[in-house]
């Protein structure tokens, strides 16, 4: 079980880092939303992997599993939620506005604007 | 001080929701909600810090969980001193927005209130969980105020603040994800001490845990190589946001200083000064781009920014000595780059204003209204960033090279700062001359529709200005606490004895 989320806990970051560095916004949003399900998974799994335990510590029970993280992980996906609801409005507004869907706002192969901005 | 503590954040929070709710209709009654509130915040934050000043830091356990459990604010100088600093910064952007910039959107005044909430609990949480909530707070705020009055540069520009903003989130989330792997707390005070007894087989991950929140502060405080989205940011947003965005890169050196003098302090073993080695070199990176930007720059707007990100570089270089006098130092120049940002956002707002279509390009144009008051202003706040007598920017700098006399990079650091203000100076001075003076060389005059002699900004502008005089004046009292900010900071037994309780101390190391 380890190997099975430890590596799929890679496979998200892996894929969240490729799209979140691509030109056009809506990659960026899909990996910011797989990056954000990889830090997830992986707070969760920070309370160490355990199965069928109870979730808190009370005279005679020596096994539980850690509920700290689980809170985290649950403040960290109302967030994680909000922000890709925010973002998503906010690259259509983008679009709407500027006419393309690119992240820097210039066209695909279109020379830098870099210069005359600054 | 008790219950007072949690006053800095409930005030704005309770505010921002009322505004929201019962008063959103109704831009009138939305500033004297704001303004109202901004007051009463410098009020209670000003007698928070003449309490810290005389006393011990002190805890609040938030619904009365006892720590390491609960969450606890904890006031000790540094905090207290960041809170005011943020409510004076608040209320000079207050002013300056109800002029005329709340109206160029919605929700000016709540967003507003909701980011000083976020902020003051950044710096007043003695946990670093919550101190991620609190950063989401302030940015959630931040990227609507950020968008305030939206147009398309300032979309584009947030656009990318949002995107590395949220990066960083995840990032703080596994920093945080691995140090509770290895140590079993979060609360400060508990990690300091939980740090010592780390199976040395765990201590690669804490180490990598504490150094992934590094990188995560080092973005809010827009240290090289990852401050590339604070010039399009900070030079797009509206003109009060900028100023108050002054404090959000204050945020991210406020972390590094207190995670890291606490946690990772002189107490924690092998674990000791771990962002130390990091930070120096960055820090003098960060300071010749950013002056080199203020040279480069075409724009008021990102000139000033671009001088933000050198600001950044010298108290990032007092912090990164880690010694009592550099921080000490580091801290006076805080204030000082704090006000002079924000002034110097606000003086560029009221020139641009006036400029009609040139805008904030440096390009010389015709005179405007009002070019000689404003020129003061503008020129008051250049000398303060760059740092010339008399101001306090020469002060914070003078401590700063004076801190770094022992330390080994003590060559590197004295010459990048004296020549990097002398680039500072050059930039301001070309842009001084080119909206000023020159424009005394072309004829006619430039009008534009408006107030001639629109009252808030004014005072407000006049206000940073005056803090930084107010700097100068009272360095001696204002060093002198600062010293015990120092002091505090390096004698974190005290700190943990407020959140832990006398026996503690006891458990270190064992």
């Amino acid at each position: 079980m380890e190997f099975l989320v430890a590596s799929s806990i890679g496979l998200l970051t892996t894929c969240g880092t490729y799209l979140l560095l691509r030109g056009r916004t809506f990659p960026v949003v899909v990996g910011l939303a797989l990056l954000s399900y990889a830090v997830n998974v992986f707070l969760f799994a920070m309370g160490r992997l355990t199965i069928n335990m109870p979730p808190i510590l009370r005279e005679g029970v020596t096994e539980y599993t850690d509920p700290l993280p689980q809170a985290l992980v649950l403040t960290a996906i109302v967030i994680s939620f909000g922000m890709t609801a925010l973002i998503v409005v906010l690259s259509i507004r983008t679009f709407l506005e500027i006419g393309n869907d690119h992240v820097d706002g210039r066209p695909v192969g279109a020379p830098s604007e870099a210069g005359d901005k600054n | 001080m008790g219950d007072w503590i949690v006053v800095p954040i409930v005030l704005p929070a309770v505010m921002a929701a009322l505004i929201v709710l019962a008063v959103r209709h109704d831009i009138i009654l939305q500033r004297v909600f704001s303004i109202t509130a901004t007051v009463a915040l410098v009020a209670v934050t000003l007698s928070l810090l003449v309490y810290a000043s005389g006393n011990g830091p002190e805890m609040y356990a938030l619904s009365d969980w006892p720590a390491p459990f609960g969450i606890v604010l904890v006031l000790d100088r540094l905090s207290a001193m960041m809170v005011f600093l943020t409510s004076l910064l608040g209320l000079g952007v207050v002013l300056f927005a109800s002029s005329e910039w709340d109206q160029r959107g919605k929700h000016f005044h709540a967003l507003f209130q909701f980011q000083l909430m976020g902020v003051n609990g950044a710096f007043l949480t003695g946990d670093i969980f919550n101190l991620f909530v609190f950063f989401e707070v302030l940015l959630i705020a931040s990227y609507g105020l950020m968008l305030h009055g939206a147009g398309a540069e300032r979309l584009k520009a947030g656009m990318q603040y949002v995107v590395i903003n949220l990066t960083g989130s995840s990032l703080f989330l596994i920093g945080v994800g691995m140090i509770y792997s290895v140590t079993g707390t979060l609360n400060m005070a508990d990690l300091a001490i939980q740090v010592t007894n780390v199976a040395s087989g765990d201590a690669a991950l804490l180490r990598a845990g504490a150094l992934i929140l590094l990188l995560v502060f080092c973005v809010k405080a827009a240290l090289v190589p990852v401050h590339f989205w604070l010039p399009g940011t900070y030079a797009n947003a509206p003109a009060p946001v900028a100023a108050l965005f002054a404090i959000m890169t204050k945020v991210g050196a406020y972390c590094v200083l207190r995670v890291y003098s606490m946690a990772f302090g002189d107490t924690a073993g092998d674990m000791a000064w771990l962002a130390a080695p990091y930070v120096l070199p960055a820090a003098l990176v960060t300071l010749v781009l950013g002056m080199t930007g203020v040279l480069a720059a075409k724009r008021l707007n990102s000139l000033i920014a671009f001088s933000v990100i050198g600001s950044m570089g010298t108290l990032l270089i007092a912090i990164g000595l880690f010694t009592p006098e550099a921080i000490s130092a580091g801290l006076y120049y805080m204030l000082h780059s704090t006000f002079s940002a924000a002034a110097l956002f606000l003086i560029a707002d009221l020139v641009v204003s006036r400029r009609g279509q040139f805008g904030d390009s440096l390009h010389t144009a015709p005179r405007f209204h009002q070019t000689g008051f404003l020129a003061v202003l503008f020129f008051i706040g250049a000398i303060g960033m760059a740092g010339m007598p008399p101001l306090s920017g020469f002060i914070g700098k003078l401590q700063i090279l004076d801190a770094a006399r022992d330390s080994d990079a003590m060559v590197w650091i004295w010459s990048i700062i004296l020549v990097t203000s002398l680039m500072c100076i050059v930039g301001f001075g070309r842009a001084g001359s080119v909206l000023f003076w020159k424009s005394a060389s072309v004829d006619g005059e430039i009008t534009v529709e408006g107030a001639k002699w629109p009252v808030l900004p004014i005072i407000a502008s006049c206000g940073m200005v005056s803090g930084l005089i107010a700097l100068t004046i009272f360095a001696g009292p204002i060093t002198e606490y600062l010293n015990g900010v120092a002091a505090q900071l390096f004698d974190t037994s005290h700190y943990i004895e407020a959140v832990l309780g006398a026996n503690a101390l006891s458990l270190v190391g064992q």
